[in-house]
């Protein structure tokens, strides 16, 4: 038991998949404007990432293994994790229409989301187990829903602060992704994975 | 090595294909059945002349009665009385203009050679010179209108443009009946 919480604060914290490991920036950027995008991209990542890492854990040990065909490991994990943005658009569009609008098209954008991928292949390469897979992406994506929550707070504040003309806009918002960055950076040696 | 490749990954894709086309039906989002009967009727051109963005917003706006039935440029008379039958609105046919496709087309007799038209020409469609009669390129002619607003002599008019053989084509169903 303590181990699977170690794995959790692991790749929730110590390990953060967008600000230790720089995976899935590109909505890390994008949606940080509002609490409520941020939190429903991250809900929609935390989703996403879940189904997919124990789906390509599958479909590597019960498929690609068995049959020798590692090499389209890649073209495999894609057509899940489409499948299961697609899966997931559908969920949000009839549970919640608004969510559905503030997402736009950062929705679809989950499959090109590297932090999906990414993670799906790190557990490969980890040789993790079924509920360890399970933990780290669902950890992982714990911890980018934080991270998400926590810059889409700083930018906020950013949008009020008095910021020279030249690092107004995005550049302050990468100083400061840089920052929380090294912040991060002091969680390692809480946990070791 | 490649037979077992083939056959799973395709059998991959029919259960995704399968599961999504399943979700779909499942998670189908009840919307309101007269915008789509609406959007039918529209033209589906998607030019955003009435000032929603494409027909889906249009047929929207018309369903909920936040725009007049005479919203359609591209549709004419037969879309505004397509719209008037099906929301039960009295047609104001006053000022719906049938538009057809235009050009710019030259009078040789009254041209000046003046080149002003030639200058505003946004797809360089007009060919000519100073001194010279202008004459216009049917292909590349978009009927922009500019020309017709610079020229002194009143001389290069946008025309309807004239049936060929290649052009020519069936009336549409409704043009008919209306």
């Amino acid at each position: 038991m303590s181990e699977y919480l170690l794995l959790l604060l692991s790749t929730a914290l110590v390990n953060n998949v967008v600000l230790v490991k720089f995976l899935g920036l590109c909505s890390f950027m994008g949606v940080s404007k509002k609490m409520d995008g941020a939190l429903g991209m991250g809900m929609a990542t935390t989703f996403v990432l879940t189904l997919t890492t124990a789906g390509t854990w599958m479909l590597e040990h019960w498929l690609l293994m068995p049959l020798g065909i590692e090499y389209l490991r890649i073209l495999a994990f894609i057509m899940t994790i489409a499948a299961v943005v697609q899966f997931t658009e559908m969920v949000i569009r009839k549970s919640s229409p608004a969510l559905y609008q503030v997402l736009g098209i950062y929705l679809p954008l989950i499959t090109t989301n590297c932090a999906v991928l990414g993670i799906a292949l790190l557990n490969v390469q980890e040789k993790n187990s079924f509920m360890h897979s399970l933990l780290y992406g669902f950890g992982s994506a714990v911890g980018f829903t934080l991270v998400m929550l926590l810059f889409t707070g700083l930018r906020i504040r950013l949008s009020l602060a008095q910021v020279p003309p030249a690092f107004s806009g995005a550049p302050i918002g990468f100083v400061v992704a840089g920052l929380l960055s090294l912040a991060f950076m002091g969680f390692a040696g809480l946990a070791s994975h | 090595m490649i037979l077992p490749a083939i056959i799973s990954l395709t059998v991959l894709g029919v259960v995704f294909g399968l599961l999504l086309g399943l979700a779909a039906r499942y998670f189908k989002v009840e919307g309101n059945p007269l915008v789509a009967e609406i959007e039918q009727l529209l033209p589906g051109a998607q030019c955003g002349q009435c000032g929603f963005p494409g027909c889906t917003g249009a047929a929207q706006a018309l369903a909920e009665g936040n725009a007049p039935i005479t919203l359609c440029p591209p549709g004419g008379r037969a879309v505004v009385l397509a719209l008037s039958a099906k929301l039960g609105i009295e047609a104001d046919l006053a000022g719906v203009k049938d538009v057809t496709p235009m050009m710019a087309e030259v009078k040789e007799e009254i041209c000046i050679g003046c080149t002003r038209c030639f200058k505003v020409c946004p797809t360089d469609a007009i060919m000519g010179a100073a001194q010279q009669i202008h004459s216009v390129f049917r292909e590349a002619c978009t009927a922009c209108g500019k020309c017709e607003a610079v020229c002194p002599t009143e001389s290069i008019k946008l025309q309807p443009i004239p049936t060929t053989l290649q052009s020519w084509h069936w009336h549409k169903p409704q043009e008919v009946t209306a």
